[in-house]
This record gives structure tokens, sequence and C-alpha cells, in this order.
């Protein structure tokens, strides 16, 4: 009953503890402890971390040199969309807006890109699916990570950060071919 | 003239405003739910892909809707009501400013009103979160910055009540640990608010042409600060509500005042700043700041999530041991009152709370984990654990107490009331794990339509993420159903219950206090001090909840297996750098 009347002693915080207390702030703590030292750790060791490697940029900029790179290595088209191939260790762009991915990128398996994203109007989540790698996009910010696909297979880009109705529409590629 | 009744039951004493704001805000409060649990059955109908019940536009509406009501405005009426219980009620005193505090029920109530008019209109689907630069109508900021200021008037009157107590001396030695845990949520809500008012204002300025510009990333940053902390709000109220169950129902004692209320002090240090687990893979925030957030920050906070995981059960172990239910590890926890919608609410809250909220919550929000879970429909599973059961249905049972002692009404419908909290737990444990599983296979959360039907590219998730959306769908229904049985128990209770005692008539139930002949005494006697236990029992070489330590081992166990299984799972995706 005492948990709503006041405390039995009047000077309740020089009580002691009880001993499964104890024994369990001290295990607790020690596993935050551990869950501390695992991020850094995965820093280091760890071959899944985000760059802090980030921009601010407009909308027209971004979409300069997202057509730049469209004109350089366009190989195809698919659905009205323009298949790039640009060359390994290079610099890719994809831009979010409403409701599609853009372009669809072709990439070799094992090399790496530095892979810019950002969106031209409102947030949008970049969800590479089947793999499962999800990145916030944010309007006004230029985000850069190089990524190393490591297998080879078609590859979608869901939204998943909600953008009015045609969120649903609003999917992408990217191809990844044994080299 | 007297102003304070003594419920003959309980023994608590009622001051006459303070009961009728705990009586229309727990009202409003139930109104809330009610729209939250509706809209929430059109929400989990269409995301069952074989049913997909709703339209797009109709869909994103309601799921906008539901997430307002069900964890704003359900959570926040309640809350003040726990607020004003915790002051006023527990420490025998008589609440401060009652004027004040109506005027805040009123912004609240104009504030939910004009909210819910905007997402019913149409133009205002953006989700609880309005991330701009999408922009609702003016009047739907402007509802949620009313319901703000409406809250914070209720804080400042629970503050204003302490210190009326503290002047009075109605109470000896220290607050009691239930009204400490209040005194938090309501520190946190002050926070939780000024970063509303520091976002929501400048954005419904910008939605009526003011301001040019908001900043996607900043509303973000600030915007969690608010949407975050307002369930921190919870977890102090819910976990205020534990002990306070523990203790009605079992006469349980913290097992030791120094540690709960430690606990509760690193809630307000920490808790909030916690809200960065939302932000980790958004552009513009260092690793060092992630880092720092969620390991300082979040999980000095787990931690005294994890040590009221242990006390609040343990001081139920201690009380029924002392009761003589001895044997064994689990003889306390097998005689406890299952029947009693009051200890069965309380528990499974506790279990779902700590068991998947807890663990599903520090997995996705650490620093790289976050990559495989962001924005999937993980994400919900989990904040559905720990509001919409861990909150929630702590909530329910303290209703099923509060019926009898602040309405003074019997239960309608018994067993109903017995059978609520199992029905709501299975069938939100049901949708809540499977929409893990579909989380996890990388089904994204606000999503009207999983096969993409329309889109110029095509794309099909696995047969696997169907069925578990199916059988998300078959326990989210049942958790509606759970939903529903609680309110026709409360709406029941209030319009036919028996009366407990002389009655204003059917009002009483919405606001209006009981008959003036109730209300006989002037002052209530001061509150004593706890008794002092006969024998100290801490300290002592064996310990006094043997079985509980091993609950929270179990719960250990379970949260660093998952906990490196998703590392595992991560270390399975591309290489990023």
């Amino acid at each position: 009953m005492s948990s709503f009347l006041p405390p039995s002693e009047r000077i309740w915080w020089k009580t002691p503890i009880g001993k499964e207390e104890v024994l369990w702030i001290g295990i607790a703590l020690v596993w935050c402890l551990i869950m501390f030292f695992m991020m850094p750790y995965w820093h280091i060791y760890g071959k899944q971390n985000l760059s802090n490697e980030a921009y601010q940029t407009t909308a027209p900029r971004f979409q300069a040199r997202v057509d730049e790179m469209v004109t350089q290595y366009k190989v195809g088209e698919e659905a009205g969309i323009p298949i790039v191939k640009p060359p390994a260790g290079s610099d890719v762009y994809m831009l979010g807006r409403l409701w599609q991915w853009y372009p669809i990128l072709e990439l070799e398996k094992n090399q790496s890109y530095r892979l810019h994203l950002s969106s031209m109007d409102w947030n949008h989540g970049f969800s590479l699916q089947p793999v499962n790698i999800n990145l916030q996009i944010i309007p006004g910010y230029e985000m850069v990570i190089t990524v190393t696909p490591d297998q080879a297979g078609e590859f979608t880009v869901v939204c998943n950060e909600y953008c009015g109705i045609g969120h649903h529409l609003m999917l992408g590629k990217i191809y990844v071919k044994e080299n | 003239m007297a102003q304070f009744r003594v419920c003959p039951d309980s023994g608590f004493y009622f001051d006459r405003s303070a009961e009728s704001l705990m009586k229309a805000n727990a009202v409003a409060g139930a109104v809330s739910l009610l729209i939250a649990g509706i809209l929430g059955l059109g929400v989990i109908l269409t995301r069952w892909q074989e049913v997909h019940l709703l339209p797009a536009d109709l869909f994103y509406q309601v799921l906008t809707g539901h997430g307002i009501n069900a964890l704003i405005f359900w959570i926040i009426f309640f809350e003040m009501a726990i607020l004003y219980f915790a002051s006023s009620t527990l420490l025998r005193t008589r609440l401060a400013a009652p004027r004040w505090a109506w005027v805040g029920f009123a912004l609240m109530i104009i504030g939910m009103v004009m909210n819910n008019i905007a997402v019913l209109q149409g133009n205002s689907s953006v989700m609880m979160t309005s991330y701009a630069p999408m922009q609702a109508a003016p009047h739907f900021y402007l509802g949620l910055i009313l319901f703000a200021v409406g809250a914070l008037i209720g804080c400042f009157v629970f503050l204003g009540t302490l210190v009326i107590a503290r002047d009075d001396r109605t109470y000896e030695g220290s607050i009691p640990l239930v009204t400490f845990g209040a005194l938090t949520a309501c520190i946190i809500a002050i926070f939780t608010i000024a970063c509303g008012a520091i976002i929501l204002v400048p954005t419904f300025l910008w939605s009526i042409g003011y301001i040019g510009h908001i900043d996607a990333a900043m509303y973000r940053v600030i915007w969690w600060g608010l949407g975050h902390s307002s369930q921190q709000i919870n977890v102090a109220a819910h976990v205020s509500v534990w002990y306070l169950i523990a203790g009605v129902l079992f006469g349980a004692r913290p097992m030791s005042e120094k540690v709960s209320r430690f606990a509760f002090l690193l809630y307000i240090l920490f808790l909030q700043l916690a809200s960065a687990h939302h932000i980790l893979v958004d552009p513009g925030i260092s690793s060092e700041w992630k880092v720092f957030n969620t390991s300082y920050a979040m999980y000095l906070a787990v931690l005294a999530s994890m040590i009221h995981g242990l006390t609040v059960p343990g001081s139920v172990e201690v009380a029924q041991r002392a009761k003589g239910y001895t044997k064994g590890m689990f003889e306390w926890l097998r005689k406890a009152p299952w029947g009693n919608p009051v200890f069965s609410g309380f528990f499974f809250s506790l279990i779902i709370f700590g068991f998947i909220g807890g663990i599903t919550g520090v997995v996705m929000g650490t620093e790289q984990i976050n990559l495989i879970i962001h924005n999937t429909i993980y994400v919900p599973a989990h904040f559905h654990a720990t509001v919409a059961v861990g909150t929630t249905l702590a909530f329910m049972a303290l209703t099923y107490l509060l019926i009898p002692v602040l309405f003074r009404r019997a239960l309608f419908l018994p067993w109903m009331a017995r059978w609520q909290p199992y029905v709501f737990s299975a069938g939100m444990t049901l949708m809540i794990l499977f929409m893990l599983g579909a989380g996890t296979l990388g089904v994204s959360r606000r999503h009207w339509d999983m096969d993409f039907t329309g889109a110029a590219l095509a794309f099909e998730y696995s047969g696997t993420a169907y069925t578990m959306m199916g059988v998300a769908g078959v326990g989210g229904v049942l958790g509606v159903l759970g939903g529903a049985m609680y309110l026709i128990v409360t709406v029941g209770s209030l319009l036919f219950g028996k009366k407990l005692d002389e009655s204003a008539g059917l009002f009483q139930g919405f606001g209006v206090p009981l008959a003036p002949s109730v209300y006989n005494v002037d002052q209530p006697e001061r509150l004593p001090m706890a008794p002092k236990l006969a024998v100290e029992q801490h300290g002592s070489g064996g310990m006094e909840a043997p079985g509980t330590f091993v609950l929270a081992l179990a719960l250990l166990v379970c949260f660093v297996v998952y906990y490196f299984i998703n590392w595992d799972y991560l270390a399975s995706v591309w290489p990023l750098s």
C-alpha cells in the first residue's frame, strides 16, 4: 500500500537496497554497456555503416547532376525511365520525386559506387528490397553512401515514407550484373 | 461548504472539482479511443491484403486520424485524469485553480475537435508526423497547438496542487511513489509541449503563408522531440499506474523507494534524448551524435525501464509471499487474481511492454540495425506493443478500478470485463508479432498497397510477407474487439451500472459530481506515512522475490539472443560505408 503513501522512512534515500535489485541493476548496466560498445565496434569492424557525408542542396542543382549522368551513361529504357550504367567506382545519382525513383541504375556486382540520394519535393523513403536497406530521403539534403552490391539480380526501391496519394506507385529499380 | 467525499471502498478522498475534472478527462479519453479504434479497424482491414477494404485516399485519411486520436488524444486526456488523481486524491488536497483546469480541458476539447475536422475534410492526410514540406490545412496544426496548450495548463494545475499540498501539510514526509512518477510524467510533458510549440507554431504560420520555408530535416529533429517524448509521458504514467495497481490490489510496497525513484529520475534526464533514434538514417546527422543519443541517453532510460520491470512485479511477489503464497518460485503468481481485469490487464501490460515493446525498441534504436528496420511495418508493431498494449492496457486496467471508486458505479457486464484484457492482449500480441515478422521481410509502414497495383515498375513481396500481414489482420480485428469490449463495459457502467452512492443523475458520469450530500468532509486527515515493516527484510541474505528475478533473467536472455540475431541479419545486407 505504500506505493501511494509517503515512504515509511522519512530519510528514504538512506535505506539499504535489496539483493536482487543490486544484482539486477548491475546486470542491466553491464548489458547497456555491451550494447553501447557494439555500435563503435561495428563502425570499425562491421561492413554496414552509414557515412557521415551529406550536403545541403536544391532540387534544380541535384536534378542537373542526375541529368548529366543520364545523358552520359544511358544504356536503355524501361517503362519510360532511362536505365543508366555508370562506370564502376564512380558517383551515381538517384532522385526521389512524386511518384518515381529516377533513373534505373545498372551496377556491377562487388564493385563500389558512391550513391547520391535526394528528394525533389517531399520526404521519401529509400527501401531497397528484398535486401532490406532503408534510408530517409529528405528534400534539400543530399546523402552520399558507398554501396557495394554483393548479390547479382533485380532489386527494387520501394518508397517507404508516406508521400501522398501515389505513394504506392513509387518504385525504382537497381539491376546488379555479374562482371 | 465541505468539498471532499471519502470513498467507502477505497478510502480515497476526492475533491469535488478534481473529481469532476477526472471524470470529464477520462470520458473524453474514452471517446478518443472509440474514434481511434474504429479508424484502426479500417487501417488493419486495408493492410490485410486479401481484404484490402478502403481506397487509397480514405486509407491515408483514416490512418492519420487513427494515429492522432490513439497516440495523442486518448492517452493525454487520460493522463490529465491521472495527474489530477495523483496530486489531489492521493495527497488529500484541494485542486489548484480548478477554473484554469477547466479552461485547459476546454482548449483540449476544441483542439481535438478542430484537428479531427481538418482530417475529416480530407486535405490533411499527412499522418500524425505531418512532415514538412507536405502541408496540412492550417486548422490541423492549430488544433494540435490548442490541445497542447490545454494540456500544459493541466500540467501547471498539477504542479500547483503539489505546492498547495506541501504548504497545507496534507501529508507526512515525502510524496508517494505514484505521485513521484506522475511528477516525472508532468516534467516530461512540459518538455514535450515545448518541443511541439517550437515546431508546430512556425509550421502553422507556414501553412497560412507567413513563413516561406520550413527546413525538412530540422522539422524531423524537433518534431520527434514532441512525437517521441509524448510517448515517454506514457511510459512514466503507466509505470506509475503499475505501482498504483500493485499497491491497491496487493498492498504491495515498493521494494526500495530509492531504486524506484532513481529509475524515474533517469527517465527525466535521458528519455527525451532518446527521440534521436527516429533519425538514425537521416542525412546530415553524424554517427557520433547518433551513438551518443542512442547509448548514453537511451540506454540509461532502458536501464530505468529494466529496473521498473523488476521492482513492479517484485513488489507484488513480496506482498504475495507475505500472505503465505511461498511455495516454489511462482505460487505467488499462480494464485494471483487472474479473473480480476485490474490484475490481468496490469500484468499483461507489464509483460507485453517489457518482452515485446522494450526489446524491439532497443533493437531498432541501435544506430546500424535501424538500417534494416527504419519505416518498415516493424516500427508500428513496436509502438503498438509499448503504447497500444503497455500504456493503453494499463489505463484500461485502471479504469476498472476507477469505475466503482471515482464514478461510484458497479461494473456493467462483469464477465465481459473479466475477459477483456485476455481478448485485447491476445489479439494485439498476434498482430504485433506478425507485423514484426513482415517488417523484417521489408514490408513498409503507411503503405496502401503491397501489390503496387498500377505502378510503372513491378515488385512482389514474398508469399510469407502476405501470410504474415493476413495473420496480423486477424489479430488486429481481435484487438479491436477487445477494445470494443472495454468501451461497452465502461460506457455501460456509466449509464446502467448499479449506483453505489447517491448520484447527481445520468450526467454525473460525464463530469458532474455526485449528489451534494455525498460531500461531507471539510478537511481530510493528514496522509500518514506508510507503516514501517515489522521485520526489516532488505539486506538479509536470501532474495525476497526470487520468482521475479527468474522472470527478469528470462527477459534478459530473450533480449540478448534477439539483439544478436539482428546484428547477424544486418551483416547479410549489402556493405555500406
